[in-house]
């Protein structure tokens, strides 16, 4: 399931929310995706991001690992126990590229896993590919 | 003398006094004075002894029962003399055991038993209340001489007020003198020395009587001589049962009147002093009795027969129109009661706050938690039980006044403190004596003292009814307050003294011998008997299995101690461990001696119990049971030998453990330094990166293009910032540091720190607390390297402290040549198994996966004090996050140079 479908089908723009905490890489992505067509919504601490992602209910969660409040692992624990987000596509973030981090995050139903820094292009073409399958 | 002359010379003196008690102690604390604590000032301490009873009473008692005066120094000379046997042992299981009072020391002997310290507690109360009584009365009357004598038309209006008013005075001196301070070993070196010098004026003052009467009224030792052998005293008849009672009593009173407990045992500070004082005491006693018959004599013979024979030192000189030599006898009496009622006062409220106010709390208070600042508590105990104490002598004085001459009061006090004999000799000297046969003994011998001595003493019908002297209470005989159990015919005091002691002792070796004592007691009992052998190891009240935590402890000892020694004291322990930091391994030896030294405050029992509710209840082992079981020597030298063995394997092996576990942080945070620096490297990088390509891609309209631009700026800066604190550690640690060392103000530095740091988190308001005058110091320092260790600090407050209100306080302090500058927030503090590792690179308090700094602060902190020549360490139990920085007021080279 990718994000709510109304009578009048599929939603114009994709929503995509963000949990990022450093304000710069925050930017770059709300830049990247908004000229690819997306919808952004971007929250900098991971104690609120549970109940923004009830309400806001987006096609695709962006997460990055280490987060002020609450880490990204444990966010995604709480999606994944969720029946009503269970199926939610979620990209994990991480600064620290080693593959300790990869397989975490893997376990705990990360469906893609992007080294920072990333290429732009395979940036976005990831968040696509992720709502479309 | 005009009576404002006198009073003014009273003010006077007290006044001297206390400016000699205050130097002295500003002088002890400074460790300047070991002068002070000569055997000297504690052979003139003792002195306490000879109260107004012995410098007025004893010429009364010598003209009215002869040579019997003597006996109340006889006592005391006996004890003294045998000193080796009683004595020596009685001081050092006082040092040892940090015993505060008699009170303590019977209660830490029987299991630390509260009901003893309670029921001593009030033996001593009641029974100091008459002497207390007789100060006032003694000064109160000298007073009346004066005024009787003045040709000024003052006339004592009402000798009730005069002594009210010297009550409240005492009260008032005593606890300016006695209680501005609780002091961890209860000692009180500013009062010593004062009661010192008055043991000189009042020597001083009876001598000069003395010889004024003897070669001036008299025409010198031969005429004294003639004249007593005209007088009544000459026809005195030595009644042997009285004489040996006597004897026994001062001797036994010598040693458990609570002043002399105080002077004898708590304020030593060197055993060896007792070797000087076994004789330089009797030469006091002796010098303080040879012309008090000549003075009674000669005053019995000039004076008019209605003359109060216990005023003739006053009297004899002023009958002579000697008006100054009468005001130094009438200093020394006033020395001789002030000595004895501070002396007195102060360690009856000590047993009072220790072991009936802090029981009290300690059952009363809300939670089991120890709260508050228990030294308030004690110290305000303190000053209303020393008011309390001088009350009760006030209304003894005023319900039995003129009903007793000096020496039969004092005589009652006695007898009443002597009934703590039994049970502390019997403590010393017998294992099997018990905490049930302690309490069965003293309270029988208190209330028998009071029925057949001290309730009598108000009078035939104040308290007691005259039938019941006459037929017996219920019309039993045998129960006659003057005849128990048909004794008749005896003098009233030999009578109390003899039933007093005997059922006394007899209920305590009966009652020891019938009841089992407590592994507690068995320890005590242990430790008290074999004080001597220092070889034997140790049985301990604790074990290992107590989970204590270290840091609830220190919290603990800082309300009872205060903050500074508390934590001396545990710094002090941590490194005989091995360890470093403030926090010791909570070890049975650790227990045992915070418990002691505990015990130098609030007594044992309390020390105790407060000790048990954080560590749990104590337990003996089966281990130290046989310990006390085995008595053959060998096993004893052999087992303390395995033990010196067994504590340093312990030590070692504690150091390797803490070694091994710090390698191990080691290695684990060497993995997380590179998963660190990946991070640290990688998210300035991301936004470069994204930035960098978005730009090339060209189609971004000019405005946003410069504001990206600005962002690879700002990440590219945040990178070489990076850098910059890698280098400066590396830079740091190597020891190549160029410092910049100059003469600076620390308050100038801690303002800078605190301009610089409230850029982070400047939307935080926050309380900073300091104390200027103590900042107002100058270092010879890197200021710019000590600064910045304040702002890191001070930041690191703004930043993690979760206070809602937040607030940091900035304690300075100057200790010798270092100065100690604390950093104290009111946050949650850091957790226990974190203190030690913050100061490491990297380290961070939160989740490796959370954010945070980049963990480098406190580790630089950390390397630029070490080049400062000083410390940065975590305070523990401070009630927030505490940091401590120490470093010498004058750094002269890098030490860190100096190595290499």
């Amino acid at each position: 399931m990718a994000g709510e479908t109304g009578p009048g089908g599929r939603r114009l723009a994709r929503h995509a929310m963000l949990i990022e905490d450093e304000p710069h890489i925050a930017e770059a992505i709300r830049f990247l995706l908004t000229r690819d067509g997306w919808q952004v919504t971007a929250l900098a601490d991971g104690g609120a991001a549970e109940r923004a992602l009830r309400t806001a209910r987006p096609d695709l969660l962006i997460l990055d690992v280490m987060l002020p409040g609450r880490s990204g692992l444990e966010i995604l624990s709480a999606v994944r126990a969720d029946p009503d987000m269970a199926e939610l596509p979620v990209m994990m973030l991480t600064a620290k590229g080693q593959g300790r981090d990869r397989e975490a995050a893997e376990r705990a139903g990360a469906d893609l896993f992007m080294a920072k820094p990333f290429s732009n292009a395979e940036f976005v073409a990831a968040a696509r590919s992720l709502v479309e399958t | 003398m005009p009576f404002n002359l006198l009073v003014l010379a009273c003010i006077t003196y007290v006044a001297f006094l206390f400016l000699i008690a205050f130097a002295v102690e500003r002088r002890a604390r400074r460790g300047a004075a070991r002068w002070l604590r000569s055997p000297l000032v504690y052979t003139l301490s003792l002195s306490v002894y000879c109260t107004a009873w012995t410098f007025y009473g004893a010429v009364g008692y010598a003209a009215r029962s002869g040579l019997e005066f003597l006996t109340i120094y006889l006592g005391p000379t006996l004890v003294f003399v045998g000193w080796w046997w009683i004595l020596r042992k009685l001081v050092r299981i006082g040092r040892q055991q940090r015993v505060t009072s008699i009170a303590d020391l019977i209660s830490s002997r029987y299991g630390k038993s509260t009901l003893l310290g309670v029921i001593v507690t009030l033996i001593c109360v009641i029974a100091a209340t008459p002497y207390i009584a007789l100060q006032l009365q003694s000064v109160t009357l000298s007073f009346g001489v004066f005024a009787a004598a003045g040709s000024y038309g003052w006339a004592l209006p009402d000798s009730d007020a005069t002594a009210l008013w010297v009550a409240v005075g005492l009260a008032f001196f005593t606890i300016l003198f006695g209680t501005r301070n609780l002091d961890a070993n209860e000692q009180h070196t500013g009062v010593v020395i004062a009661i010192a010098v008055e043991a000189v004026v009042k020597l001083v003052a009876l001598v000069a009587v003395g010889i004024f009467v003897v070669w001036f009224m008299a025409s010198g030792p031969s005429d004294i001589i003639m004249r007593i052998g005209y007088s009544d005293i000459a026809d005195w008849d030595l009644v042997p049962s009285r004489w040996a009672g006597l004897i026994g009593l001062s001797a036994a009173a010598v040693m458990t009147l609570p002043r002399m407990f105080q002077v004898l045992v708590v304020e030593t500070s060197d055993e060896a002093h007792l070797a000087t004082a076994s004789w330089a005491f009797p030469l006091y006693l002796a010098a303080m009795s040879i012309f008090v018959v000549p003075i009674a004599v000669v005053g019995l013979q000039m004076l008019p027969a209605e003359a109060n024979p216990d005023l003739f030192v006053l009297t004899l000189p002023l009958s002579q129109g000697q008006g100054g030599l009468a005001m130094l006898a009438f200093l020394g009496g006033f020395s001789s009661a002030t000595s004895m009622v501070v002396v007195a006062s102060i360690a009856l409220a000590t047993m009072v706050s220790n072991h009936i106010v802090m029981p009290l709390w300690l059952s009363l208070r809300p939670t089991r938690e120890v709260t508050g600042d228990v030294r308030r508590l004690v110290l305000v105990a303190r000053r209303v039980a020393i008011a309390g104490v001088l009350g009760l002598g006030y209304f003894y004085y005023s319900h039995s006044e003129g009903a007793t001459s000096l020496a039969a009061i004092g005589l009652i006090s006695f007898v009443g403190v002597a009934q703590m004999l039994p049970a502390m000799l019997g403590g010393m000297f017998w294992r099997g004596a018990t905490r049930v046969g302690a309490a069965l003994g003293l309270t029988i011998g208190l209330v028998v003292w009071a029925y057949t001595l001290f309730l009598p003493s108000f009078g035939p019908v104040a308290m007691i009814p005259q039938a019941v002297f006459d037929h017996g209470p219920f019309g039993l005989a045998w129960l006659r307050p003057r005849a128990l159990f048909g004794a008749e015919g005896l003098d009233p005091l030999i009578h109390a003294l003899f039933w007093s002691l005997t059922l006394n002792t007899s209920a305590f070796c009966l009652g020891s011998l019938f009841s089992f004592p407590s592994p507690v007691e068995r320890v005590q009992g242990l430790a008290f008997v074999n004080v001597f052998d220092t070889e034997r190891a140790e049985p301990r009240v604790w074990d290992d299995q107590g989970a204590a935590d270290p840091e609830e402890l220190l919290k603990l000892a800082q309300r009872i101690l205060g903050d500074e020694p508390a934590l001396l004291f545990f710094e002090d322990a941590a490194r005989q461990q091995g360890k470093a930091g403030y926090l010791p391994d909570p070890t049975p030896a650790f227990l045992d001696a915070l418990e002691r030294k505990l015990a130098g405050a609030v007594g044992a029992a309390a020390a105790h119990a407060v000790i048990a509710e954080v560590a749990g209840r104590a337990r003996v082992t089966v281990a130290d049971l046989i310990r006390l079981a085995d008595e053959t020597a060998q096993i004893m030298e052999y087992s303390s030998r395995l033990e010196s063995q067994r504590s340093e394997l312990e030590r070692t092996a504690r150091q390797l453990r803490e070694a091994n576990e710090k390698l191990t942080q080691l290695s684990i945070q060497k993995d997380a330094f590179l998963s660190q620096i990946s991070h640290e490297l990688r998210t300035p990088m991301t936004s470069i990166r994204a930035f960098s390509e978005i730009l090339m891609e060209g189609d971004v309209p000019p405005a946003l293009a410069a504001a990206q631009a600005r962002i690879i700026n700002e990440e590219a800066i945040r990178l070489t910032r990076l850098l910059d604190d890698l280098l400066d550690l590396s830079v740091l640690e190597n020891g190549t540091v160029q410092l910049d060392l100059r003469i600076v103000s620390l308050t100038e530095m801690v303002d800078r720190a605190l301009r610089a740091a409230r850029q982070t988190r400047p939307e935080r308001s926050f309380d900073i607390l300091r104390d200027l005058p103590a900042e107002a110091l100058f270092l010879r320092t890197d200021p710019d390297r000590l600064t910045q260790v304040f702002i890191n600090l001070i930041a690191n407050a703004r930043k993690y402290c979760d206070s809602r209100d937040p607030a940091l306080r900035i304690n300075v302090k100057q200790r010798g040549a270092r100065v100690i500058v604390d950093f104290i927030d009111n946050g949650s503090g850091i957790p226990k198994d974190k203190q030690q590792i913050i100061f490491e690179k990297f380290a961070r308090l939160t989740d490796q996966t959370r954010a945070g700094g980049a963990g480098l602060g406190l580790a630089i902190c950390r390397e630029i004090m070490a080049n400062l020549g000083g410390t940065i360490t975590y305070l523990p139990a401070q009630g927030g996050a505490a940091f401590r920085v120490t470093l010498p007021l004058r750094l002269e080279k890098s030490p860190r140079a100096d190595a290499a």
